[in-house]
């Protein structure tokens, strides 16, 4: 199956382990993901924050830019799927908006039908399209013994008819669990990291982050797996900066759900992306699963 | 009652927007219930919690809304939204108050426009976003002692070969910058 590819920025770079490990999965799985020919930055809050219709017609430039012979988007990063899937909605809605865009997209000879391009994400794609017993067909190491919470954050599964239930998803609870995980009790799973909060009010921002820490604390979780770059990185790169507030001693490493996926399909870690993490992974993860393939 | 809902309807501050925002007439239909800002993950940091916002919004309160730190504090979760009952768009109404309170340098204590303006200049020349010209411009310009707390973060970032030191352009950077000097021409969604 093909699909356009809408990696996002953060994934060229600061979540290149993101990009990694989704290719890698999506090769695994046979799903041929076709990057979207010079597509560009979603302008993720900022730019709603500024200019409304400039920040539609910016986003929806990368949706009248999807190769016509295809007709849905992959988009692994959360701000960039709300924002293509936003955008394609605002335009079915509202005529008037509808038009606008369109007469910006002809200032750069583009055009988009809106509903044309069906916007998911490889959660969605893993779960409904190939289910449990493919992906169980698939797993080399099982991740037997592994606490495993699964971290959802906001924009993924929130308005826009998105990925999973808003309140309670369990789409990566289950998948995780067909792998052979043990999938904690993670009550804040849905919940808000703090986005780009933490370049506006830190005590605000560590708070949010503090209590999705805690809470994987206490459910003993070994690792947090999350779909979302600015999760990962408010998570990891800020865990440091929130013991030192707080006084508290967290190590969690936190991952992308494919990294973790491709760990089960015995791929190799390298190519994943592991190591970029700032708290490592890789020392729980394998004194897990040793342990499990020991006993 | 009817007079009244009418009377409602015409505060002129709800008029603008309902211009501003797409869906923004749905207001009208708010219970105020509170259970967006039950759910606001920031709500008891906010001056006014959504459900207040809403109600000034109908009742005029223009100053007051524009001034108050509440837009601010929201950071597009979207809990509100798929929760209330009345489907009111209540984030895209947030970004709307952020909108009106940067054209009218309403804001008061925030580096919230500061940041969305870096990013967007970014955004526009070069057509990605670019973390490292992002956080030194912002931070230079803004909150030069924050720099030094972000430093060592910075540095295992890096070295994790996570922050890069050159942007990426797009290769039609002309054609996205025609797009978006057009939609500052037709300044606005209605
Ligand atoms: S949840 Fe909806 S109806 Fe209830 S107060 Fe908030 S905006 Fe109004
Ligand atoms: S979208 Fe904004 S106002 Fe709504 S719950 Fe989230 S932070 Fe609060």
């Amino acid at each position: 199956m093909k699909y356009a590819y809408y990696p996002g920025c953060s994934l060229e770079c600061n979540s290149a382990a993101y990009d990694h490990s989704v290719r890698a999965v999506a090769d695994l799985l046979g799903i041929e993901l076709r990057e979207i020919d010079d597509w560009n930055c979603c302008g993720a809050t900022e730019y709603f924050t500024q200019d409304e219709l400039a920040a539609c017609a910016v986003i929806a430039r990368n949706l009248a830019l999807v190769d016509p012979q295809l007709d849905q988007v992959v988009a692994p990063c959360a701000a960039c799927y709300l924002n293509l899937r936003k955008v394609d909605h605002l335009m079915q809605e509202n005529p008037e908006l509808e038009s606008k865009v369109n007469q910006c997209l002809a200032a750069g000879k583009l055009h988009y039908d809106p509903g044309r391009v069906r916007v998911r994400h490889l959660l969605d794609l893993i779960y409904s399209d190939f289910g449990e017993a493919t992906l169980r067909d698939k797993v080399v190491q099982p991740l037997t013994g592994l606490r495993v919470a699964c971290y959802y954050g906001c924009q993924i599964v929130r308005p826009f008819h998105g990925t999973d239930n808003p309140e309670q998803p369990t789409k990566l609870d289950e998948v995780f669990s067909w792998l052979g995980a043990e999938v904690v009790d993670f009550p804040v799973k849905a919940h808000c990291c703090g986005g780009h909060m933490t370049q506006i009010s830190e005590p605000q921002a560590f708070e949010m982050i503090r209590r999705l820490l805690a809470n994987a604390e206490e459910y003993k979780a070994d690792v947090i797996v999350t779909m979302c770059p600015m999760c990962q990185l408010n998570l990891d790169a800020y865990q440091a900066r929130v013991n030192g507030f707080f006084h508290t001693d967290y190590k969690i490493p936190i991952i992308f759900f494919t990294q973790l996926l491709g760990v089960a399909f015995g791929l190799d870690w390298k190519k994943l992306g592991f190591g970029k993490e700032i708290v490592p992974a890789e020392p729980v993860l394998r004194r897990k699963l040793t342990a499990v393939a020991a006993a | 009652m009817v007079g009244h809902t009418l009377e409602l309807r015409g505060s002129p501050f709800l008029q603008e927007i309902i211009r501003e925002v797409p869906g923004g007439e749905r207001i009208v239909h708010c219970l105020q219930c509170g259970t967006c800002g039950g759910s606001c993950p920031n709500g008891a940091d906010m001056e006014y919690t959504p459900r207040t916002i809403l109600a000034m919004i109908t009742a005029n309160q223009r100053d007051k809304v524009l001034k108050a730190n509440t837009m601010w504090f929201c950071v597009s979760c979207y809990s509100c939204v798929s929760r209330c009952p009345q489907k009111i768009p209540i984030t895209d109404i947030m970004y709307g108050l952020k909108r009106i309170s940067i054209r009218e340098k309403a804001y008061q204590e925030t580096d919230a426009p500061a940041l969305a303006k870096t990013f967007t200049d970014l955004l526009d020349k070069y057509g990605r976003s670019f973390e490292l010209g992002l956080a030194s411009r912002y931070y230079l310009f803004n909150r030069p002692l924050a720099m030094l707390k972000m430093g060592p973060m910075g540095l295992s970032m890096f070295t994790r070969g996570r922050m890069s030191l050159t942007p990426t352009r797009i290769r039609n950077v002309d054609q996205l910058q025609a797009i978006i000097r057009k939609a500052r021409e037709l300044g606005g969604v209605s």
